[in-house]
């Protein structure tokens, strides 16, 4: 029991840090100014655990301590069965009573009125946690994994425990507390009370559920109006995927390289600059519309401004998402099962349609699945097109920041947009499972894909063709739009826009960011790379225990975790706000919640691909490792990690991509102090200000694509001179 | 490596649950310091379970497991004293040969000195001495099999378990290399359990055969006394073919039994046996037949085909059907031929049910 009693002395030790040497509640200003240095023995609100029980009168933590000391008496148990039992025992009511009062008492005594009533009032209530009470509730968490270590859980590996523990309870407090904190916020008054009016209210309202366009005369709710649009662009974006994985696989086509190019593009492209280059082109002053009006005395119009608009930007946005789902699945049809096919006397068009496509099947429903969630979640081209015409996700912003704040009606359609994703998230996982015909073997399938039917085969270029011109004219237009003076009035060419964005000038021999873009720009920069490593660490840590770990409740951990991948960015920063603005956890307006916010939000892509590339590694490598005296950590470090440098580097690049190109969370997030480059770029699009949005965009774009590019070099490669026995990248690409 | 303490294997009352499945029901077995003790059977009888749960890999649904003395059932792998050679070897593929066999002593607290040091010196009793360098995927199947055991002996460890080491070599190689991996644990004289299916390696390699049959033990001991006195049809017939049929056992005469088949009579070790109804494994080569003579167990030749050095027949008889291996190829008897059976001395068993 050596080891046991090593982990365990450094945990009691962090035990007595968190009563003795930090602050127990939260410090005004942050933690990593380390003002409270200064006042950490004298002023009330910075004293450690220990004063605030002795010295400050907050005896309700004497419990806390009592709870810890129980854990530590562990230490002289011998018998490990014994010891385990304590440490569980001790670290799950430790956790409870740490959550207790947390939740039960707040900044005026109790926090429930039930309480008052039962157990008296309480004469001073506290703030929200800081880093001593954080650090000690991960004690009792650790307890509890280091107690189960000891009982031979998961074959006594402390580690793996202890990764699990921490990730549920990471988990429980970033994504299930805040989701819940919703739900209980919605039937909440102002001053926490229960008043269901404002939910029941809500969910009535007719102008979420009103089905007029169909029934009667006049528009549809907002609810349906999302549902509607969502559908047609799930079909579009699959059918338009579908075609181009097709043309890109299946045919001569001479781009095909340019094609695959294009998948990049959405992951580099904020999610609001398509809405905005439709906007140069169609909009009332747009260069189509004004072309159009000069040849042939067409009246502009505001036709862009409303569901056609957005359902065109988001078809747009997602073709790429979808063509990459599909390209895997189009590839995976093996070959063989086309050449019987046609061996057995069907042409090419009956080879297509009864069998390729019904091979395909499972892999389109998911295309169109992820389509449909990525349409109901989208918030940027709602924002930039949607006019008075909104959708659920806009309508919940404007619920907060508008003219009426309305934090139960945006709970309410929080609630309504998250009931949808959910439901096509778990349609998705119903159709799929048990369906996957179109899997990748490992045996080497030979032979060759049967061609298109000659008539499939032109319908299909006629739809790629154009569609790829469009969009690089979209394209053409995000670049070129940043370059020019005013749209629509004066289109000569200026720098302007890039000047008053990203100037610098010399002030005093030091240098100064005087451009407007540069604060917003510096902030982005620093969260995004304080988030990626933070995001692929989580995620593949997760991603290991996934694959490599078997233990009770697996599946509905690995269930939650995908799950939360469904849900729209505008319902967690909803649920964000709600949740962190008050005790216990408090995090408003710093840049930890934007960060806390990025990690749980991109985790399950680092989990997705993490076990894409896990399953790859043949498991008999951290066996080996294990039997030769490696614990799970250093098997990770030693053996796994490098083996993965592929998809640390891929998860490390999207993370940090996401989180400079989201938006819909974001928003609700930022701060004076910590403003957010899209958010600022919505910013001036609302103002108007089309040119400094593009041209900052546009940048953005060039930034992205830089970073990648050093991300790459610097993870460089698996140093493996041997022909990988299996494909390096999954083929099959299940995006959701 | 040459001051290796080998320990001794005890499982006790083991039993293995996959979900509702039974891997290995009650296992009980002591393995002697210091031997070589193959687990055999057919695949998916328990074999890589069983080491697997000696490894730490796998934990025991109950009983327990001792190594060297010390109970080490809840001890995950990485704090047991043994190390283990992989089906597929399990080279980390982005290290070369010697950083492979220096990973699990430098896992031990060795300085990365001292663990190159003893890292060189494995691969040289293996005879790769100047093969440290090269990555697992330029080198031969052969080599890298000879490193995966490098890497795993270096530890010293009380007990080396080695599962189904050669099942990626080819035929040829394959009598090359257990005849090393005998002669290296001789020479070093560690505990081995050695997994594999091929009941001709078990019998080269071991000093103990435990064969196994649906996650139990079906019969242990050493390879002579499992050829020669098979418990049970199954036994018998996996240790080399052999013909079950039905006997009876007339009387013993001391430890001797008298017994009739088909009007053939015979004497053999009577072991177990009671008088009457019994079950009798001739071994193919043990069957003499003689077309000239008329009396006995008389059978009619169904096939036979030359094979070089022998004959394969198979012959009909009233008490079923004998497959036999003829040596006297100079007479090859043709289908149809009526010939009478005799036994030989050696490669009969009594055995049960
Ligand atoms: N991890 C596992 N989960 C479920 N069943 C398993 C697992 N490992 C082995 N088994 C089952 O246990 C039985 C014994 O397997 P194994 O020990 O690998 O057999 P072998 O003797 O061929 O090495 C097999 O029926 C196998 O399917
Ligand atoms: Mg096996």
């Amino acid at each position: 029991m050596q080891r046991g009693n090593k982990r365990l002395d450094y945990l009691l030790i962090m035990g007595l840090l968190s009563f003795l040497a930090l602050p127990w509640y939260r410090v005004e200003g942050g933690f990593f100014a380390f003002e409270w240095l200064s006042g950490f023995l004298s002023s009330s609100d910075l004293v450690p655990g220990i004063l605030q029980i002795f010295a400050e009168g907050r005896g309700w933590l004497a419990l806390a301590l009592a709870l810890f000391l129980l854990g530590a008496g562990g230490r002289l148990i011998d018998d490990p069965d014994k010891r385990g039992k304590l440490l569980v025992v001790a670290g799950s009511l430790g956790i409870l009573y740490m959550t207790f009062q947390g939740l039960a008492i707040s900044f005026n005594g109790w926090a429930w009125t039930i309480m008052d009533t039962s157990f008296g009032s309480l004469q001073m209530g506290q703030p929200a946690m800081g880093a001593g009470a954080i650090l000690l509730s991960l004690v009792f968490v650790l307890f509890i994994a280091f107690g189960f270590a000891e009982r031979g859980v998961m074959k006594g590996d402390a580690f793996v425990v202890g990764s699990i523990s921490v990730l549920v309870f990471l988990v429980t407090v970033f994504i299930f507390y805040p989701i819940g904190s919703m739900f209980v916020g919605s039937v909440q008054d102002f001053d926490g009370s229960f008043k269901p009016d404002g939910f029941i209210e809500n969910m009535q309202d007719p102008s979420i559920w009103s089905l007029n366009c169909v029934v009667g005369a006049g528009r549809c709710g907002v609810a349906w109006r999302t549902l509607f649009l969502a559908l047609l662009s799930g079909a579009g974006s699959t059918l338009l995927g579908l075609a181009f994985a097709l043309v890109a696989t299946r045919t001569n086509f001479p781009f095909k390289k340019g094609l695959r190019l294009l998948t990049v593009l959405p992951i580099i492209t904020p999610p609001f600059v398509i809405g905005l280059a439709l906007t140069l082109l169609f909009g009332r002053a747009g260069v189509v519309t004004e072309g159009l009006h000069f040849l042939f005395g067409i009246e502009p119009s505001r036709w862009l401004y409303g569901l056609t608009g957005i359902w065109i930007a988001q078809v747009l946005s997602f073709t790429p998402i979808a063509f990459l789902v599909l390209i895997g699945v189009v590839e995976g049809v093996s070959p063989s099962m086309e050449e019987a096919s046609q061996t057995l006397r069907a042409d090419r068009w009956r080879t297509f349609w009864k069998v390729s496509l019904p091979l395909m099947k499972p892999g389109l429903a998911n295309a169109f699945l992820i389509g449909f969630i990525e349409s109901m979640a989208d918030f940027g081209n709602p924002l930039v097109l949607g006019g008075s015409h909104g959708v659920l996700s806009t309508e919940i912003f404007f619920a907060v920041v508008g003219s009426q704040v309305d934090p139960s009606r945006a709970a309410v359609l929080a609630i309504v947009l998250l009931s949808f994703t959910l439901t096509a998230f778990l349609a998705q996982r119903l159709w799929l499972s048990g369906k996957n015909f179109a899997t990748v073997t490992g045996k080497g399938d030979s032979g060759a894909h049967a061609g298109l039917p000659k008539s499939l085969s032109i319908s299909v270029y006629g739809i790629v063709v154009p569609w790829m011109m469009f969009t690089v004219i979209v394209y053409g237009m995000i670049i070129f739009g940043g370059f020019v003076k005013t749209w629509g009035l004066d289109h000569s060419l200026t720098l302007e826009h890039y000047a008053r964005a990203f100037s610098v000038s010399f002030e005093n021999g030091a240098l100064a960011w005087t451009g407007v873009a540069w604060n917003s720009f510096w902030t982005t920069m620093e969260i995004a790379l304080i988030s990626a490593p933070l995001t692929a660490a989580v995620g593949l840590l997760t991603a290991y225990i996934i694959v490599r770990q078997k233990f009770a409740g697996k599946s509905a951990f690995e269930f939650a975790l995908m799950m939360s991948f469904a849900i729209p960015g505008t319902v967690i920063g909803i649920s964000y706000i709600m949740a962190f603005n008050l005790p216990p956890i408090e995090m408003t307006g710093s840049a930890l919640i934007l960060v806390a916010c990025f990690v749980f939000r991109n985790m399950p892509v680092g989990v997705r691909g993490g076990i894409a590339a896990m399953s790859q590694i043949d498991k008999s490598l951290d066996e080996a490792s294990l039997t030769l005296k490696a614990n799970s950590a250093r098997t990770l470090r030693k053996v796994i990690l490098p083996l993965l440098r592929p998809a640390i580097t891929a998860a490390l690049v999207y993370s940090f991509v996401r989180a400079i190109t989201s938006i819909s969370a974001v928003i609700f997030l930022v701060s004076a102090e910590y403003n957010m480059a899209t958010s600022y770029i919505v910013g001036l699009v609302e103002n108007g200000e089309y040119g400094i949005a593009i041209a900052y965009s546009s940048m953005l774009i060039v930034v992205m694509i830089t970073v990648i590019t050093c991300f790459q070099l610097l993870v460089g490669d698996r140093r493996l001179r041997r022909e990988n026995r299996c494909p390096a990248s999954p083929r099959h690409v299940n995006f959701v | 490596m040459t001051s290796m303490t080998p320990g001794s294997v005890v499982f006790k009352n083991v039993r293995k649950n996959f979900g509702s499945f039974t891997a290995i029901h009650d296992l009980s077995l002591t393995i002697e310091p210091g031997t070589l003790v193959t687990l055999l059977g057919p695949s998916g009888c328990g074999k890589t379970t069983t080491l697997r749960m000696l490894a730490g890999l796998e934990h025991p649904t109950s009983g327990r497991i001792f190594i060297g003395g010390k109970d080490v059932t809840m001890l995950p792998a990485h704090e047991r004293d043994v190390s283990m050679v992989f089906q597929s070897y399990a080279l980390f593929p982005h290290m070369n040969a010697l950083e492979n066999v220096a990973y699990g002593l430098e896992s031990s607290g060795f300085s990365k000195r001292e663990a190159k040091e003893r890292a060189e010196d494995g691969l040289e009793q293996v005879g790769l001495a100047n093969m440290g360098h090269r990555l697992p995927a330029e080198l031969s199947g052969g080599q890298q099999q000879r490193v995966a055991v490098a890497r795993a002996l270096v530890l010293e460890p009380q007990v080396l378990l080695l599962d189904e080491p050669l099942s990626n070599l080819d035929a040829r190689l394959r009598r090359k290399v257990r005849t090393e991996i005998r002669e290296l644990q001789q020479r070093l004289g560690f505990t081995a359990v050695y997994v594999t299916h091929d009941q001709d390696e078990a019998l080269a390699v071991s000093d103990r055969i435990v064969v196994m049959k649906d996650g139990e033990i079906a019969q242990a001991g050493t390879p002579q006394c499992l050829y020669d006195e098979p418990v049970s049809a199954f036994i018998a017939d996996f240790m080399g073919e052999a013909n079950v049929v039905a006997c009876n056992v007339i009387e013993h005469v001391g430890d001797q039994a008298v017994i009739d088949v088909g009007g053939l009579e015979h004497r053999l070790p009577s072991r177990q046996s009671k008088v009457g109804q019994a079950k009798l494994a001739v071994r193919p080569g043990s069957v003499v037949l003689d077309p000239d003579a008329n009396s006995g167990l008389g059978g009619e030749i169904l096939t036979s085909a030359y094979l070089g050095d022998h004959v394969e027949y198979e012959v009909e008889t009233p008490v079923g059907n004998f497959f036999v291996i003829d040596h006297t190829v100079e007479r090859s008897l043709s289908p149809k031929t009526a010939v009478s059976l005799g036994f030989r001395n050696r490669g009969l068993a009594l055995i049960e049910g």
